[in-house]
């Protein structure tokens, strides 16, 4: 009873705060539209201010409205579904293998992709010959376009001619010829080459200007202290490019998540689900079956997800950090 | 340096300055008298700006042709715009029956039936029966939309088979009698596949074009009344004429007829592949005909192919192929000015335009009363339309759903991940499952 009372007291001065609070923050706007300059700041302020909320939060409110609703995407008439397409996200196997493919690309561009941007790093810190020349070329594949590296990929790994194929004949592995991309076994991790291709680069560029930043007193008085390499990478680099592997990291979970123009351009989806990935389901779902409420709901579910991941690498940063 | 800089300057201002110069021989004409049209066919605006200047000296109306490629795009442009209320005059749909029925029921379509009926029908009249069909919505249709005529044909296609014709006498097929039973189909692709070249190749990528080819097979075996009945749940996709069709996909897959990478290739990398004689067989449509004219125009021989109708798989039906209706056009029923937007429809369906049409465009015309010009290449795919229907007739249409996974079935039995027995199961349930929601 005693520990009723006392939630209740604590709610009631919540409540109070709040309530003093908007009526201090009342009194403020009030005075504020007396005062001229202070009117003309909120002019200045009320384009961009326009533009964020036709642009960003009425799309937002939008989508999480349709997604209750059951709307072929055209007609004036939408039905109330309630939690419905929510829970249908939830069934949908599909939905959720096409999930699960696109965090193995995530996987695999985390650890190899950001692995070799990491090495290529690290080499081009150093002050090598022509490093300007391999920054420019590494960055190259990131600038291009999806669709037109997709096409590119396609054609190296054409079966049986292509230059991937030939290349393994050449080297005597003809046991390694396959169709790359057709073949289920291999059209997921064929595609999520590609995808780490293009973008290592971004995670290069990153990770260099990162290196870059570390002082190089510090690396001197490791290496007069008797620390070799390793050690001064173990001891030195690693931990003061935490925040920059964070950061790297994000990126990389929300770019690979979301891949979608090199899967158009190399499989479409297929063969069969195998290289589906949930912004192919959501465009199912949106053009294909025209649901755009379950489409909506497939968005939501995904960005929910999208930031329990971040959210969840933030604290565990965090946590490295503190230790 | 500031020289070449300032040179550089120049150079780069002359270029804005110019691209912002407005083009000379743009026609000026009054808004009342200007209309628009939207279409995807990146491959027909010469000719359909052609017409409509043509149009333009004849009325003073003038036809603003605007293009939005490719057709992913483009179906992606009219919907944002119908939600905006904000259609052109003239537009073309893009998309299913179901799609088009949304399209009616908010009001963006024009009924046609009554303009198509006036004079004792002579408008409708002019076109083929299968275009006129596929155009329509039937009375009772399962999309609840008044029956009608609501769209305008300008052209009609046929899908069919496509044998390279030098290929086929190498592997020892002649190629005047090419296949017409399912055995022969099968051996031809064997000889075929002896002589180191690829047999059958489409754009299985797109699911569409192996869901039609399984519905020719469907057509065959089971006949309309039980494809329709399976749409409408009463006959189960585990019933053994569903499990013969899957079971051919299966055949052929087995013998390994179907080209390499058939399930994640594109329509137009089918098309190109045929063009450079990598593969003896496509199943592909009329406009088939202009995109490997285009591809071929600098190759030392022209394409020597012909045109041959599916294998007859039984005796229990006729062989069926999709055919009617190609290019379509609507009228914006929102329009102020939709009374100049079916005049001009009306004028682009006559015979001497539609004669222009399938010269120009080696497609064959709507407009069944010129015929006798179109291209030999054409005629092929002209003759077959006696064998032609369309799921878009159809009163019932498959659920979307069941649909992708119907077509992602066949992928699977082609990779020979799945057997035909296990796609259909999969199919059953799902359908029992759509069926169910529905309800």
């Amino acid at each position: 009873m005693a520990f009723v009372d006392k939630s209740n007291e604590k709610i009631n001065a919540l409540v109070r705060k709040y309530i003093n609070d908007a009526k201090e923050n009342l009194e403020y706007l009030k005075k504020s539209f007396k005062d001229p300059n202070i009117l003309t700041n909120y002019l200045f302020v009320l384009p961009a201010f326009i533009l964020f909320i036709v642009f960003g939060l009425y799309p937002f409110f939008k989508v999480f409205q349709l997604s209750t609703m059951a709307w072929d995407g055209l007609s004036k008439h939408m039905t109330f579904v309630g939690m419905q397409n929510f829970i249908e996200v939830l069934h949908d196997k599909v939905w959720w293998a096409s999930v699960l493919n696109a965090s193995w690309i995530t996987f695999l561009a985390l650890t190899i992709q950001n692995g070799v941007a990491l090495i290529l790093a690290l080499m081009c810190a150093k002050d090598i010959r022509g490093g300007h020349v391999y920054r420019v070329i590494f960055y190259l594949p990131p600038v291009l376009s999806g669709i037109v590296i997709g096409l590119i990929w396609k054609w190296i790994f054409r079966y049986p001619d292509g230059i991937l194929n030939f290349a393994l004949v050449k080297m005597g592995m003809q046991h390694l010829v396959r169709d790359w991309l057709s073949n289920p076994a291999t059209a997921l991790n064929a595609v999520a080459v590609v995808h780490m291709w293009r973008g290592f680069g971004w995670g290069f560029v990153i990770l260099l200007a990162g290196l870059q930043n570390i002082p190089h007193q510090i690396y001197e008085a490791a290496r007069v202290d008797g620390a070799n390499a390793w050690h001064r990478f173990i001891y030195i680099t690693v931990p003061l490019m935490i925040p920059v592997f964070i950061l790297v990291s994000i990126l990389t979970i929300l770019g690979s998540m979301q891949i979608y123009d090199i899967i158009a351009a190399t499989t479409n989806g297929g063969p069969s689900y195998h290289t589906e990935v949930p912004v192919t389901r959501i465009l199912a779902s949106m053009q294909g079956a025209g649901r755009f409420g379950y489409a909506c709901a497939q968005g939501i579910v995904f960005g929910v997800l999208l930031l329990s991941v971040s959210m969840f690498q933030l604290w565990v940063s965090k946590k490295m950090k503190q230790e | 340096m500031r020289r070449i800089m300032g040179l550089m300057i120049g150079i780069f201002a002359a270029v804005l300055i110019s691209g912002c110069a407005v083009k000379k021989d743009k026609i000026d004409v009054p808004p009342e008298k200007q209309l628009t049209m939207w279409h995807w066919l990146s491959d027909r605006q010469d000719v359909l700006e052609k017409l409509s200047k043509k149009y333009y000296e004849k009325t003073g109306i003038y036809v603003k042709m605007e293009l939005f490629s490719p057709s992913e795009a483009y179906k992606q442009k009219i919907m944002a715009s119908a939600q905006t209320d904000t259609l052109p005059e003239i537009y073309g749909i893009l998309g299913s029956k179901r799609d088009k029925a949304n399209f009616i029921k908010s009001g963006h379509v024009m009924p046609l039936s009554a303009e198509m009926k006036k004079n004792d029908s002579e408008w409708k009249k002019q076109f083929f029966r299968q275009a006129i069909n596929s155009v329509s919505f039937s009375e009772g249709n399962e999309f609840k939309v008044p029956a009608g005529i609501y769209e305008v044909p300008l052209d009609v296609v046929t899908i069919q088979f496509i044998y390279n014709k030098d290929i086929f006498k190498k592997a020892g097929i002649d190629p005047d009698n090419p296949p017409v039973t399912w055995e022969e189909f099968v051996k031809a692709g064997e000889k075929v596949k002896a002589t180191g070249v690829d047999y059958l190749i489409s754009g299985f990528g797109e699911p569409w074009l192996a869901s039609c080819l399984a519905s020719n097979f469907a057509w065959n075996i089971m006949g309309e009344n039980k494809m329709l009945a399976t749409y409408r749940g009463e006959v189960s996709y585990t019933d053994p004429d569903w499990i013969k069709v899957f079971s051919l996909f299966d055949q052929l897959a087995k013998k390994g007829l179907f080209a390499s990478g058939i399930v994640i290739l594109s329509n137009k990398e089918a098309e190109l592949n045929f063009s450079l004689g990598r593969a003896a067989l496509a199943f592909n449509g009329s406009w088939a005909v202009n995109v490997y004219d285009e591809m071929t125009k600098e190759a030392a021989k022209p394409l020597d192919y012909g045109v041959m109708l599916p294998p007859k798989v039984s005796n229990a039906n006729p062989v069926g192929i999709w055919g009617g209706a190609g290019t379509r056009l609507v009228v914006n029923a929102k329009s102020s000015k939709k009374d100049l937007a079916v005049e001009f429809l009306k004028w682009l369906t006559m015979p001497e335009q539609q004669k222009e049409w399938a010269i120009e465009t080696k497609n064959i015309p709507a407009n069944k009363n010129c015929i006798d010009l179109v291209p030999d290449k054409v005629k092929g795919f002209l003759e077959a339309m006696k064998y032609a229907y369309h799921p878009d007739t159809f009163p019932v249409q498959e659920d979307p759903v069941v649909q992708e996974a119907f077509s992602k079935g066949l992928q699977a039995i082609i990779i020979q991940e799945k057997t035909p027995q296990q796609v259909a199961e999969e199919l059953d349930k799902l359908k029992k499952k759509q069926m169910e929601k529905q309800k």
